[in-house]
């Protein structure tokens, strides 16, 4: 009964979607106010029918009803119960219904959060949101139904993957999905504002804020995914390039190019058509996603289950989207006049550049991850592109982007003068210097990659400090009142920025100075490395809820004293047989020690192979990461946003506006 | 022109999307091609005092089906092997692989079986002499037990136009 009371609320909902998508954009065409007004009652409705759908699901997997087909394929009747739960969104259906949710959440948002915007845009942004909706909304009742019936029952369920039974998995989904899809408001809002032609600075102040949460909640999804795949998959790896984690990290490069040149067309009235081109782009790559993952046409480690049939429906709703909105551009570009100039070195051209190093990138990316597709429908063979050429690629162009990093935000607009520049920061150029240069003779030798890393870690740090000093040479009280008075804008990039130079020092030393062992270890034996010492103690059983494990016991000690115990273990799971590997990791600030289970090599002796890993600096990039995180946040949330939704009172005359 | 240059690239994008649609990136040629089908012997589903070997299909062009009861694509081939069997143009034998649950038997018996004989690979092992990548996975072999073709994927009418009719015609079946 639950599970068709799921299906008909996504019924109902997709209903309330096409209310949503036509009936709004046909008024704001027509200037009707009435009919504009459906746009948020309907949106807020949508959300609530799918949230009851979801609520279906969830109360399914919960209640173990092995009756429903999706249930029964990917959860088991012993699983813990907060798996149970997240496995809800653990199979393509699933995730599909994670993806509407988010959506009609962030609509809804929309809904609430726009009174101060004029009423025909309001409706236009709802109506290409319902749109989308409408669109994911079939795909999920045609071919991707999560409520279908298994007759009979199945006795139990064949078990969740058991490399998604990890905690990390729980919040990895909804954060990558919160951003993946919130960047269908920066869309929707580029739409609203080529459809209405009017193509002020207003829609750029507009989405703003929308674009920096979307990508602040994409960054954190993307960083608890590596963190995942550093501590689940047992190699210590926190990046692999693979097709599925580039079609997060692509959209992710758009977003941020997005966001800075928001920021230029907000103030400046330049790069207009630019702006709107980045907003298309950096949802169509979410989009361009979520079919590359669930089609089929790429070869990935953790593809969803794909069928050519869903395949299909994805790339005819990916022609649609993309390709309308891509008419669409074409069509009003001519209208798109741009602001005031900017000479060859100012904070415009300094973003500028900014956002062509972070579209080659972006370039790069889409390239290396297709190119295989290419290959094959041209017919000219197989091939696998993998770290090396990312690596080979992708870090060339970063540096340069790096480096702009520390010098665009002292930039002036418009003009800026660069003795002046020069002056500021020739000390903090040879502070970095010096540290790129001598930093790595002080850990373990000469690395060119290693001194590129910590100047540019240096760089951006040091132009932070810079920043903080000019701003507090100027305005009145004292040091921590001043610093209370800098706006949240200013706060939020500075400490994102702080936190990409965490992150790049980390990979930095990671890449670098990471050390590992594969060794055969007798019961009592030990064995070396980067100066600690780990005694393996044997294995012991263990029962887990649904799972049996050889738990491995090795002790760590560093010059005669005892760092820590840890546990690996090596986990047959019941339902489904996998065996998998669950590593221990003992953090500090500087470094992890890592330890993972192999095979066992002899049942008699108890030895086993074990695989030890010294990774020094990995936890500086996760830190590195949620700075960037909080910064998003903290520059949404700048008061400036929050006074320009009082003082812009809507003209409420659209009949003149209409014409 | 420039403004209709992201479109004009979408439209290439999707025109190698919609081949790659078409296009099964974990299909890598297997070594088995014109070598003997590794040889096996197991129990028959429902029939455990039967068996089967590839030996015994000797002298005949057949076809070998890896299926599961757990596998979806399976179910979406099923209705074209029926239509295969009913127009008895080739054998077929479905390999039931990792069948932990014991489905088969029963689910054959309810939607109705396209195949001469069902051999059991419970633990998988036959599976992996054959280099299963994932179910299904089809393989002609000819008179004299050798692989001519191997198809990873459900087959269809398309499929079997293009791919396994010409390697037919070629056998002389």
């Amino acid at each position: 009964m639950i599970p068709e009371l799921g299906h008909f609320a996504l019924i109902v909902a997709l209903l309330l979607a096409l209310t949503q998508a036509i009936l709004p954009l046909y008024g704001a065409q027509r200037g009707n106010l009435t009919l504009m007004a459906v746009a948020r009652p309907a949106a807020q409705g949508q959300f609530v029918f799918v949230a009851l759908a979801f609520a279906s699901l969830a109360y399914s997997f919960l209640t173990n009803d092995f009756s429903v087909e999706n249930v029964a394929r990917n959860s088991f009747s012993q699983l813990p119960e907060v798996y149970r739960l997240t496995a809800t969104w653990g199979s393509h259906e699933g995730s599909l219904l994670l993806w509407v949710l988010i959506l009609a959440f962030w609509s809804t948002a929309v809904s609430v959060f726009s009174r101060h915007l004029p009423e025909d845009m309001a409706a236009r942004v709802l109506g290409v949101m319902g749109l989308i909706s409408v669109g994911f909304l079939a795909f999920l009742l045609t071919t991707s139904s999560p409520f279908e019936r298994l007759l009979p029952a199945a006795m139990d369920g064949n078990d969740m993957n058991p490399l998604l039974q990890d905690w990390g998995m729980i919040i990895h989904p909804p954060m990558l999905y919160m951003g993946y899809v919130g960047f269908a408001v920066a869309f929707a809002f580029a739409i609203a504002a080529l459809l209405s032609g009017k193509m002020d600075v207003a829609w750029a102040r507009w989405s703003r804020p929308w674009t920096t949460v979307a990508w602040a909640f994409l960054t954190l999804g993307i960083v608890l995914g590596s963190w995942w795949a550093y501590r689940e998959l047992g190699w210590g790896g926190w990046w692999f390039w693979d097709p599925t984690e580039n079609a997060s990290f692509m959209p992710w490069i758009a977003g941020t190019a997005l966001m800075h040149s928001l920021a230029v067309t907000e103030k400046r009235g330049a790069f207009k058509a630019w702006t709107v081109l980045l907003a298309l782009v950096a949802f169509s790559l979410s989009l361009l996603g979520t079919f590359l993952v669930r089609s089929g046409v790429l070869s990935s480690v953790h593809a969803f289950a794909t069928d050519p049939a869903r395949g299909a429906f994805i790339l005819g709703f990916l022609a649609v989207v993309i390709g309308g909105s891509l008419v669409l551009y074409a069509w009003r570009a001519p209208k798109m006049v741009t602001g005031s100039g900017f000479t060859w070195f100012s904070r415009e051209s300094l973003l500028l550049a900014n956002n062509v190093i972070l579209i080659a990138a972006l370039g790069s990316v889409l390239l290396g991850t297709l190119y295989p597709l290419f290959m094959d429908a041209m017919g000219l063979g197989k091939i696998s592109v993998g770290p090396p050429y990312f690596n080979a690629v992708f870090v060339p162009l970063m540096a340069p982007a790096l480096f702009l990093m520390g010098v665009g935000p002292l930039a002036r607009w418009k003009e800026a003068s660069l003795p002046d520049m020069v002056t500021r920061l020739k000390w903090a150029l040879g502070v970095a210097l010096a540290t790129g240069l001598l930093l790595p003779l002080a850990l373990d030798g000469f690395n060119a990659w290693a001194s590129l890393g910590f100047f540019l870690a240096a760089w951006i740090t040091l132009a932070v400090v810079v920043a903080f000093i000019d701003r507090l040479k100027h305005g009145q009280g004292g040091l921590l009142q001043k610093l209370a008075t800098l706006p949240r804008g200013f706060w939020g990039m500075q400490l994102a920025h702080f936190g990409m130079a965490v992150g790049v020092a980390g990979i930095a030393v990671v890449a670098n100075y990471s050390s590992e062992r594969d060794v055969r270890m007798e019961v009592g034996s030990y064995a070396e490395l980067a100066g600690y010492s780990f005694t393996f103690r044997g294995t012991t059983a263990h029962e887990g809820p649904n799972y049996r494990a050889a738990r491995g016991t090795v002790e760590v000690s560093q010059n005669g004293k005892a760092v820590a115990t840890l546990h690996p273990e090596k986990r047959i799971y019941n339902a489904s047989g996998t065996g998998m590997s669950e590593a221990s990791v003992h953090p500090n600030i500087f470094r992890d020690i890592y330890v993972a289970m192999g095979e066992p090599l002899d049942d008699q002796s108890g030895a086993w192979t074990v695989r030890l890993f010294y990774k020094p600096f990995i936890n500086w990039l996760w830190f590195g990461a949620l700075f960037m995180v909080a910064g998003g946040f903290m520059a949404a949330s700048d008061k400036r946003y929050r006074i320009a939704l009082r003082r812009s009172e809507v003209p409420k005359n659209l009949a003149a506006q209409g014409a | 022109m420039k403004r209709w240059l992201p479109l004009v690239l979408f439209v290439v994008l999707v025109g190698f999307f919609a081949k790659g649609l078409f296009l099964n990136p974990r299909e890598v040629p297997s070594p088995f091609i014109g070598r003997v089908a590794p040889a096996f012997t197991l129990p028959l589903v429902g029939d455990a005092s039967a068996t089967f070997s590839p030996a015994d299909m000797k002298g005949r062009v057949w076809m070998l089906n890896i299926w599961a009861p757990w596998c979806v694509s399976c179910r979406q081939e099923h209705g074209f092997l029926m239509q295969l069997m009913q127009s008895g143009r080739i054998p077929i034998v479905g390999l039931n692989w990792k069948d932990k649950a014991r489905e088969a038997e029963a689910l054959l018996a309810r939607t109705g079986s396209p195949y001469v004989a069902v051999p059991e690979d419970l633990d998988g092992r036959v599976g992996i002499d054959y280099g299963v990548t994932g179910t299904p996975e089809t393989y002609i072999i000819d008179q004299t037990g050798i692989v001519r073709l191997k198809h990873i994927g459900p087959i269809g009418p398309d499929v079997w136009q293009t791919k396994f009719e010409p390697k037919l015609k070629e056998l002389g079946a």
